[in-house]
C-alpha cells in the first residue's frame, strides 16, 4: 500500500515522539519507582474494624522500614476514620487504607496522593509530606447521597 | 468508492427506520441536557434542587441518557443509513431485524429511565458495585445493548449480501467503516453484558448474596474504552468519507482510512485497564502493558488528522489558493455541514492532548476522578463527537425527509455551532482547571467544612455553571432545528454526500474485508491483555460484597 511521503515523515515523527514518551513513563514507573497504587493484598471489608492496621486509624512511628511513619484510614458512608490527623513536615508516610462498604476514593488535594479504595482490598501509597499547611482529603468516587460531604484533613506542621 | 451499488436516495423505509433512532436520540438530548444545566447550578452553590429529587439522580439521568441512549440510538440510526445509501436498500428481513433492534432498545430505555426516575437506581451510568441498584435497571440497560446487537445483526446482514452479490471487490466505504464498528461494539459489549448479567442481575434479584466488585469493574472497563471509539468512528467516519464531498474535495486516500479504522478495532478494547490505573488489586506491570496499548491507537489518530487536512489542503490549492496557508480561506465556512464538524475537529486537538495525559500510567494520578476528566471527555464526546453528529443531521434529517436545510436554518446551525464552542470553552475550560487544583467529579457542591482549598474551586464552578447555561441555549437551538427539519422545513431534494476516493489514489487492497484475520488478532490482544491479570483477580479474589442503597 502506497503512503504519501509526508505522511511518512508525519507518521515517522510521531511514533518516535510516542516511544520516547512510553520510555520516560516506563522508566519513572519501574526504575524509579514511581508505579500507581497497585497493593495486592486483601481484607475482609465487614471485618476491617478488628483487622490490625485498621483497628487503630491514625498515624503510626515504625521502625526498621523504608518510611518513618504509617498513616492508616478506614473509610465509610460518608466519613473517613480519623477525621483529622496531624503530620510532622518531612515525614516518609506510608499511607494504608481500606473501606467497610462500598468503593470510595481518597484524594489528598494539592498532591499526587490519589488512590481508590475498594472494598475488600487495601490501598497503599509511600509519599514524603514535603510542604507545612493544611490539605484536604476528598471522596472522589460516587459513594452515594452524602458523597460530597465526606472529607477528612491532613495537617502536616513544622 | 464503488458506486455502482449505492442509492441516489436512502430508501423511504429505511429513512423511516434511521429517523425512529433520531427522534429518541433527541428525545434523550433535551432530557439529558436539561439535567447537565441542573448540575452546573447546583454545583455553582447558587441553586438549590426541589427536595423531590438529588443531584445524584440527576448526573445518573444525564449520564445514562446522553452518554448511552443519545450516541447508542444516533450511531445506530446513521450507520443504518450510511450502509442503506452506500450497498442498497435493506431488504425486508434486514429491515425487520433493524426495527426489532430499535424496539428492543427502546423498551430497554423506557424501563431504565422509570428506575432513575422514581430513586431506585442513582448509580450513575457507570453503576459500580456494591452500590446495588434495582433488577430492571440493569435489566433494562442489557436490553438496550441487545437491541445495539440486533440492529448490528442488520448491518452484517446488509453487508454480507453486498459481498455476495459483488465478488472480489472491497465493500463501500463508509458500509466497511460501519461494520467495524458494529464488530468492535459488539466484542466490546461482551464485557458489560457479562458483568450484568452474570454478576449484577442475579445479585440484585437477591439470587446470590455477594458479588466481586473487581472483576466487575475489569468487565465494566474492557467495554468503557472501546464504548468511546464507539462514539467517534461515526464522527470519524462523517470527517473521512463524507466532509470531503461537501467541500467539494475528495477522499486522501481509501486505503488508509481503512487500515486506521482497522487499527482502531485491534486497539480499542485491550485497553480498560487506563480507567483503573489508581484501583488495588491489579498489578502495575499490567497496567504499564495496557498503557501501551491504549497509546497505539495514536498512530491511527495522527493518520486521521493527516488525511483530513491533506483533503482540506489539496482542495484549496485545487482552487487556486497560495502561501503555507491560503488553503484555509478557501474553505466553505459558511457551510454548516462543514463548519459545524470543523469546530469539532478543533476541540479534538486539546482533547486528544488531554487523553494523553489522563493515560499516562503514574501521571494520572494528578487527575484520577478529578473534574479534569469530565472537562476531557466533554471535550472529545460532548464537542467533537456531538458536533459532527449535530453536522451530519443537517443534511441527513432533511434527506429522509423529503425537506431541504434552507439557509435560514443554516445560519442557525452555525450559530449554534459558535454559541457551543463558546459555552464548552467556559464549561470545560474551567472544568480542566479546577481538577488540576484537586476538584472532585461527580460531586455536589460543598464547602468541604471550609476548607480553605475547596473555597479555591467555587469560582471555576460558577464558570461551568455560566458554561452550562449557553451550552443549554446550544440545546434548545439544536432541537430547534431539528423539529424543523423533520417537520416543518420545505419539501425538496437534500443531498447525501458521499465522497470519492482521489485520482491518484491505489486500489485498495482486499485484505481489509478479512474478518477471520482481523477479528483473530483482536481476539489474540485481548487474551493477551487480560487473561493473566483475570485468573489473578479470580484467585486472589477477597470475599465478596453485599449490596448497599446509599441512595
Amino acid at each position: 500500500m502506497h503512503i504519501h511521503k509526508f505522511e511518512k515523515i508525519w507518521l515517522i515523527f510521531g511514533v518516535t515522539t510516542l516511544i520516547i514518551f512510553l520510555t520516560v513513563i516506563g522508566v519513572s514507573a519501574f526504575y524509579l519507582g514511581n508505579q500507581p497504587p497497585s497493593c495486592l493484598a486483601t481484607v475482609n471489608p465487614e471485618n476491617v474494624d478488628t483487622t490490625a492496621p485498621f483497628n487503630e486509624p491514625g498515624l503510626k512511628k515504625v521502625e526498621g522500614k523504608e518510611w518513618d511513619y504509617e498513616l492508616v484510614f478506614v473509610a465509610s458512608a460518608f466519613s473517613y476514620n480519623p477525621g483529622k490527623v496531624e503530620v510532622p513536615l518531612g515525614a516518609k508516610v506510608k499511607v494504608i487504607a481500606t473501606t467497610k462498604d462500598v468503593i470510595h476514593g481518597f484524594e489528598v488535594a494539592g498532591t499526587n496522593i490519589n488512590m481508590m479504595l475498594e472494598p475488600g482490598f487495601i490501598s497503599e501509597y509511600v509519599t514524603t509530606f514535603d510542604k507545612a499547611g493544611e490539605f484536604l482529603i476528598v471522596c472522589n468516587e460516587y459513594c452515594g447521597v452524602g458523597h460530597h460531604t465526606m472529607t477528612s484533613k491532613i495537617e502536616v506542621i513544622e | 468508492m464503488n458506486t455502482n451499488s449505492m442509492n441516489p436516495k436512502v430508501d423511504r423505509r429505511d429513512g423511516k427506520l434511521t429517523m425512529a433512532h433520531f427522534y429518541v436520540a433527541f428525545i434523550a438530548l433535551a432530557i439529558g441536557g436539561l439535567a447537565g444545566l441542573l448540575q452546573t447550578l447546583v454545583r455553582s452553590g447558587k441553586f438549590q434542587l426541589p427536595t423531590w429529587t438529588g443531584y445524584y439522580q440527576i448526573l445518573t439521568l444525564h449520564g445514562v441518557v446522553l452518554g448511552l441512549v443519545l450516541t447508542t440510538f444516533f450511531i445506530m440510526g446513521f450507520q443504518l443509513a450510511l450502509v442503506s445509501k452506500t450497498s442498497g436498500t435493506f431488504t425486508r428481513k434486514q429491515r425487520l431485524t433493524g426495527w426489532i433492534g430499535f424496539w428492543t432498545m427502546t423498551i430497554g430505555t423506557i424501563m431504565t429511565a422509570i428506575m432513575i426516575l422514581t430513586n431506585q437506581a442513582s448509580v450513575l451510568y457507570t453503576f459500580y458495585a456494591p452500590l446495588q441498584a434495582h433488577a430492571l435497571f440493569y435489566l433494562g440497560l442489557t436490553l438496550v445493548i441487545i437491541g445495539s446487537w440486533i440492529d448490528g445483526a442488520a448491518i452484517i446482514m446488509a453487508y454480507t449480501s453486498w459481498r455476495k452479490a459483488n465478488p472480489g471487490k472491497p465493500s463501500p466505504l463508509l458500509t466497511f467503516m460501519s461494520l467495524v464498528n458494529t464488530l468492535m461494539w459488539i466484542v466490546a459489549t461482551i464485557g458489560v453484558a457479562a458483568t450484568v448479567l452474570f454478576q449484577l442481575l442475579p445479585w440484585s434479584l437477591g439470587l446470590v448474596d455477594r458479588v466481586d466488585v473487581l472483576v466487575s469493574r475489569t468487565l465494566f472497563w474492557y467495554f468503557g474504552h472501546p464504548l468511546v471509539y464507539f462514539w467517534l468512528l461515526p464522527a470519524y467516519m462523517a470527517w473521512y468519507a463524507i466532509v470531503p464531498k461537501i467541500i467539494g474535495g475528495k477522499i486522501f486516500s481509501d486505503s488508509l482510512a481503512r487500515m486506521s479504522f482497522i487499527l482502531f478495532l485491534l486497539f480499542s478494547i485491550p485497553v480498560g485497564f487506563h480507567h483503573q490505573l489508581m484501583e488495588p488489586g491489579i498489578d502495575p506491570a499490567w497496567k504499564f502493558l495496557q498503557v501501551i496499548l491504549t497509546f497505539l491507537v495514536v498512530i491511527p489518530s495522527l493518520m486521521t488528522a493527516f488525511s483530513l487536512f491533506a483533503t482540506f489542503e489539496m482542495y484549496g490549492r485545487s482552487k487556486g489558493s497560495t502561501g503555507l496557508f491560503g488553503w484555509v480561506k478557501k474553505l466553505p465556512w459558511g457551510d454548516a455541514r462543514f463548519a459545524v464538524p470543523f469546530i469539532g475537529m478543533l476541540a479534538f486537538i486539546p482533547a486528544g492532548a488531554g487523553g494523553i495525559i489522563n493515560a499516562s500510567n503514574q501521571l494520572n494520578q494528578v487527575v484520577h476522578n478529578t473534574i479534569w476528566v469530565t472537562g476531557h471527555f466533554h471535550l472529545t464526546l460532548a464537542t467533537s463527537v456531538v458536533l459532527t453528529f449535530f453536522g451530519i443531521s443537517y443534511w441527513l434529517v432533511p434527506h429522509l425527509t423529503g425537506r431541504v436545510l434552507t439557509k435560514a436554518m443554516n445560519k442557525l446551525a452555525i450559530i449554534q455551532g459558535v454559541v457551543w464552542a463558546i459555552g464548552m470553552t467556559f464549561m470545560s475550560g474551567a472544568m480542566h482547571a479546577a481538577g488540576l487544583l484537586g476538584a472532585p467529579r461527580r460531586s455536589s457542591f460543598s464547602t468541604y467544612g471550609g476548607s480553605e482549598q475547596a473555597a479555591e474551586w467555587i469560582p471555576y464552578q460558577i464558570a461551568q455553571a455560566v458554561g452550562g447555561t449557553i451550552l443549554f441555549l446550544g440545546i434548545i437551538l439544536m432541537l430547534y432545528i431539528f423539529v424543523n427539519l423533520a417537520f416543518f422545513a420545505p419539501k425538496g431534494e437534500e443531498e447525501f454526500p458521499v465522497g470519492e476516493v482521489a485520482d491518484q489514489a491505489e486500489k485498495t487492497p482486499m485484505v481489509f474485508e478479512n474478518w477471520k484475520l482481523w477479528l483473530g488478532i483482536t481476539v489474540l490482544l485481548i487474551l493477551f491483555a487480560y487473561t493473566i491479570p483475570f485468573i489473578d483477580m479470580i484467585q486472589n479474589a477477597p470475599i465478596g460484597s453485599k449490596g448497599y442503597k446509599f441512595f
